[in-house]
């Protein structure tokens, strides 16, 4: 059972790594819409503080939903898709396999980059772990949930913007207490409510996502 | 070749299809399809275009469920014994399913491991040779000809010795010559170890004498 997961995770990251172009767009895009706010609304050290958790959590679920299509879509064109509806394998789990490695490659490496960025924000020390870590736990929320649009999305005409339509009122909760647990460390009251909180997300969305994913997909194919 | 596994578990036919309806959005396909198929047959569905020679595929496939009646697998209906038929079918539909840019070989390897068929490196290589893209082998599918993707998605019909039950959706279409005898060869093989095949096809091409039943749709 398990060779069949990895081999599908396998594939994903080997066929992105061969598209690196792809996944560098979506790491660029959240690298430079963070970089445009500091030049945006002026160098004033105090507000850029109190604004960078907000900017940086909200350019990560931008860049997070530009990948999304491509989780399913090219499984959809090329007939790839069929293949693992059939598979004797289950589809959640086939899912999961594949959720982990979009993370993998359009989630970790935001987390990764974010405290970098937020240095130019004047963040320091606590806030910029604290800044990690919420994107550590918060990134991964980010596919499950998308994953469900990008499958209820497939075939449909302009899903690229329905998508966002879906996918970012139910990205709501996880930038709440993802820029709430910045911000709280930087007020002094801890953060670890909210990644507690976080890390309730990412088990809820990790064990309920799937399933509908795996619904979502079977129904695009009949 | 090796023989495909022929389950004699069971007397009667290994896949059945009883009173099948088939809608497409507000068109009726087909209805009233019945028909058997018995261990070492090809089933040759044929039709004009529009009849409903895909849908018919993917109902059997389980890809998509019939309107009404009922399909059987070693006679299990599909709703329950959908793992039993999952671990016997091998589909192959109108898009060949190979990524783009993973080479020839990996496709393959991939698609065993996910279908769950054991696929060691001789087995590939052997299936490799036997469409004639031993050249090909190691450039990734994006460079390609259409007929060569063909051949490699065909493949697996080489590599996946142990699942008795082929779908294949217009598998002669863009094959030469060459290629057309050797996926009838292959064909001829499979039936004879017992396995059965349901396909579609325009061209006349020599499927094995005396073991092919045809099945024709019409527009109702």
């Amino acid at each position: 059972m398990t060779g069949a997961l990895i081999s599908a995770f396998r594939r994903d990251v080997l066929q992105a790594w061969r598209r690196r172009a792809d996944w560098l767009t979506t790491f660029f895009f959240f690298v430079i819409v963070v970089s445009l706010f500091p030049l945006g609304v002026g160098p004033e050290p105090a507000m850029l503080k109190t604004m960078a958790p907000g900017i940086l959590w909200v350019a990560a679920l931008l860049a997070a939903m530009l990948s999304l299509p491509r989780v399913y879509g090219t499984d959809y064109q090329d007939g790839t898709l069929e293949q693992l509806v059939l598979a004797p394998e289950p589809l959640p789990m086939l899912v999961l396999a594949k959720t982990v490695a979009h993370w993998l490659l359009s989630g970790l490496p935001l987390a990764l980059m974010a405290p970098v960025l937020g240095l130019q924000f004047g963040l320091d020390g606590e806030p910029l772990a604290v800044l990690f870590w919420s994107l550590l736990l918060g990134t991964p929320c980010l596919s499950f949930i998308g994953g469900v649009g990008a499958a209820l999305t497939l075939g449909v005409r302009g899903g690229g913007v329905l998508v966002a339509l879906l996918v970012l009122p139910l990205y709501i909760p996880v930038l709440i207490f993802g820029a709430g647990a910045v911000e709280a460390v930087a007020t002094g009251t801890g953060a670890a409510g909210h990644l507690s909180l976080l890390g309730a997300c990412l088990c809820l969305s990790a064990v309920l996502s799937p399933w509908a994913t795996a619904a979502a997909l079977r129904v695009a194919l009949e | 070749m090796p023989a495909a596994s022929a389950p004699a578990d069971r007397a009667g036919p290994m896949l059945e299809a009883i009173d099948l309806a088939c809608m497409r959005g507000d068109a009726l396909l087909f209805r009233q399809l019945s028909f058997a198929v018995e261990a070492g047959e090809v089933l040759w569905i044929e039709g004009a275009n529009g009849t409903g020679k895909t849908s018919l595929l993917r109902i059997l496939a389980g890809l998509s469920p019939p309107e009404r009646g009922e399909v059987r697998w070693r006679g299990q209906g599909l709703s329950r014994g959908r793992d039993a038929l999952r671990a016997d079918v091998l589909y192959l539909g109108h898009l060949n399913a190979l990524k783009d840019d993973l080479t020839v070989v990996e496709n393959l390897r991939f698609h065993a491991a996910i279908a769950g068929y054991p696929a060691d490196a001789g087995a590939i290589d052997e299936a490799v040779s036997a469409v004639g893209l031993e050249s090909r082998r190691d450039l990734p599918v994006r460079v390609l000809s259409q007929g060569q993707r063909r051949r490699a998605a065909l493949a697996r019909l080489w590599v996946a010795q142990s699942r008795p039950f082929w779908i294949l959706d217009e598998p002669f279409a863009a094959l030469d010559v060459t290629s057309v005898d050797r996926l009838s060869d292959r064909l001829a093989a499979h039936v004879g170890a017992g396995g059965i095949a349901v396909l579609t096809t325009h061209q006349e091409v020599a499927l094995p004498a005396g073991r092919t039943r045809r099945l024709r749709l019409d527009a109702p």
